[in-house]
């Protein structure tokens, strides 16, 4: 141990990554000797994920460090990991039929999602601000090339671009901030950096580096004023990236920031408690109130999402383990109803119809009567009405940050929550209301059946019964935090 | 006494070749007074003993994004004059507003540093190494790091690799 940085039986915690690797390093070879068998490549990558998935579900309960500290293989790594590994299921159910109507190639396309996958899983499990950047940015580099899949299409091109030189100068800034911080502490592991932080004054170059984190995680979050590229990126990246873009990269995004806030920035606080209150509720506002004027689904969608994102962050500003908990239930629940209503969304696409306008979802209940009443049940979710999961995830937050004093926080999200039933609402009289304006049938296949199976049941399974999601991201947040209040107690 | 005229020579030099860079008429003169800002900058981290970071300085911005500017600048039209493509002075307003926030950051950072180097070792964390009294060891030293201590980010770092070659393929190539 004293020379090496790692033990033979880190490899045996980082199994699920292994597996994950091996998988999609396999895809590809399997891509090169039998070409043309896509049926091929997604039994491969459904497998590579399904057993990852069961590996990492043996690691339940597991706590300790490995790596000499770099990573953390605790509660609150697994919960997110089975988000990512969730989503990146449904995501790849979503992409056969789709890719097969656009007519590009999977082979690449399959790799690139498990390596974004990867990148997110290190991300959750980093404890130290080179592994977690690492994550980061192989999780980036794989999404700004998924944007643009679809070669021919020139929005899909504008949002890869986009998404690229957004990315790259985000990426820069929080860069920036890792350094000061690491300047300041000396240290990038963030147990180091709690104790050297709490040994110190506060500086005002402190308070810089804090600030450029902030921003740059809030980039990745979609966090307004850092959210401009998320609707042209979500309006033109091939539907299921978009889906996996507002789920998964979001999901992976909020467990590094609660990382690196909760578990390395504990001294600062109150500092940054000022910052995430404030960008919660410009964030709700600006995505609600933008939302409603959209008339492109995934564009209306987009502006949901960044409101989301500001939901989560009021979790984020209590700061408490419940607050934890709630952001983590939150995340939870948004991954059935987010990548549900993308489901939908990519049944409209067929070969001569794009699908993702508005005026696309009219007269839905009268051609695919199942698909409407799925996607009824998404819009109140995510606009938060009982008894759906949606609901109890908004209760969570907003009674974490009412249990911490932040009453008007809660109340501006409550306020916003009922903007949004307005063009959530929107979609459901279209679906029900108006007569549908293009003829063609809408075909539901095996995969998309079971993706969107799993939202619905999601859905309404943790909205009558969450109290195993409790319980669940109880477990993940009790854990969560121990590495940097035992560095306290050293 | 050396170190510090040699010190200064390089820095005039690399601030005179900054200046030429920006305000050279053609822009492949400009990539190429870069190369040689580069070169001297890296021949200023070997007097500093950072031998490693000089190589790096020279293989990958000597060698790898200068043949980038180099593409940019044969592929941009170059025949309009600079001032048509946007307006420069503001541009210049912008510049030196930027600059001169940084230049206030790294006083500060500076000014700080100074007030803490006489804070307790334990203050500043347990992650500072050493100084590394051998200079001719400090490349090994990060290679002893990186494939000990930093391993599995290390690994991580080539699947970052593959994805962006695989990437490139995809972006570029036309029937894949």
């Amino acid at each position: 141990m004293a020379a090496l940085g790692f033990s033979p039986s880190d490899f045996y915690y980082l199994l699920p990554e292994l597996i994950l690797t091996a998988g999609a390093l396999l895809l590809l070879l399997v891509n090169v000797i039998v070409p043309r068998r896509d049926d091929l490549l997604f039994g491969l990558s459904m497998g590579t994920l399904a057993v990852s998935t069961l590996v990492l579900l043996s690691f339940a309960g597991v706590d300790i460090v490995i790596s000499r500290g770099l990573l953390a293989i605790d509660g609150f790594a697994l919960f997110f990991k089975l988000i990512f590994l969730v989503s990146a299921g449904l995501t790849i159910m979503m992409s056969a039929p789709y890719l097969r109507v656009e007519g590009v190639r999977a082979g690449e396309y399959y790799f690139l999602i498990l390596c974004a996958t990867l990148g997110m899983m290190f991300m959750a499990s980093g404890i130290d601000l080179i592994t977690l950047f690492i994550g980061l940015e192989t999780m980036a580099i794989a999404f700004y090339i998924l944007a643009g899949y679809l070669k021919p299409s020139h929005r899909s091109n504008e949002a890869a671009v986009k998404y690229f030189l957004l990315g790259a100068f985000s990426l820069g800034i929080l860069l920036y901030g890792m350094s000061i911080v690491y300047g300041m502490t000396g240290s990038t592991r963030l147990d180091e950096i709690a104790v050297a932080l709490a040994a110190q004054d506060r500086s005002l170059v402190l308070s810089l580096g804090m600030i450029l984190l902030a921003a740059g995680m809030g980039f990745k979050i979609a966090a307004v004023p850092f959210h401009m590229w998320a609707p042209d990126v979500y309006e033109g990246a091939p539907t299921p990236v978009t889906a996996f873009l507002s789920v998964g990269s979001k999901a992976a995004s909020f467990a590094m920031l609660l990382r690196i806030f909760i578990e390395g920035l504990a001294a600062l606080t109150p500092d940054w408690q000022v910052v995430f209150a404030f960008l919660a509720v410009v964030t709700m506002t600006v995505g609600n109130i933008a939302a409603i004027t959209q008339s492109n689904m995934k564009r209306m969608l987009a502006y949901s999402s960044i409101a989301h994102a500001g939901y989560v962050l009021i979790g984020v500003v209590a700061a408490t383990e419940r607050g934890v908990v709630a952001a983590l239930v939150y995340l939870w629940v948004y991954l059935f109803m987010q990548l549900g209503a993308f489901t939908v969304i990519t049944m409209l696409r067929r070969r001569d119809v794009v699908g993702d306008e508005l005026k696309d979802m009219s007269g839905l209940f009268a051609r695919s009567p199942i698909a409407a009443v799925a996607m009824l049940l998404f819009m109140l979710s995510l606009g938060g009405i009982p008894p759906t999961a949606g609901f109890m995830g908004k209760v969570w937050i907003f009674g974490a940050a009412i249990d911490q004093g932040f009453i008007w926080l809660a109340v501006v999200g409550v306020v916003n929550s009922a903007i949004s039933l307005y063009y959530y609402l929107r979609v459901v009289v279209f679906m029900f209301f108006r007569e549908e304006t293009t003829g063609s049938e809408i075909t539901i296949g095996p995969a998309l059946a079971t993706a969107l199976a799993v939202g619905v049941v999601g859905t309404i399974l943790f909205g009558i019964y969450p109290q195993w999601l409790f319980d669940q991201a109880q477990n993940a947040a009790a854990l969560f935090g121990s590495t940097a209040s035992s560095a306290m107690l050293r | 006494m050396l170190e510090a005229a040699v010190f200064y020579t390089l820095a005039v030099l690399i601030l005179g070749l900054g200046i030429l860079v920006i305000s050279a008429r053609s822009a492949v003169h400009s990539v190429l007074f870069l190369v040689v800002n580069f070169l001297l900058v890296a021949i200023l981290y070997v007097t500093l003993s950072a031998q490693f970071v000089a190589v790096i300085q020279v293989l990958v911005y000597a060698g790898g994004i200068v043949v980038l500017y180099l593409f940019v600048v044969m592929l941009v039209s170059l025949k309009r004059a600079p001032e048509q493509h946007a307006d420069t002075r503001r541009l210049g307003v912008t510049g030196a507003v930027l600059a001169g926030a940084v230049l206030l950051e790294v006083i500060g950072i500076v000014v700080s540093g100074a007030a803490r180097s006489d804070a307790p070792a334990g203050a500043r964390g347990a992650g500072v190494p050493e100084a590394i009294s051998d200079p001719m060891l400090n490349t090994e030293q990060i290679g002893w790091v990186l494939y000990t201590e930093y391993l599995i980010p290390f690994e991580v770092a080539s699947m970052l690799l593959l994805v962006a070659m695989i990437g490139a393929i995809v972006l570029a190539k036309k029937n894949l």
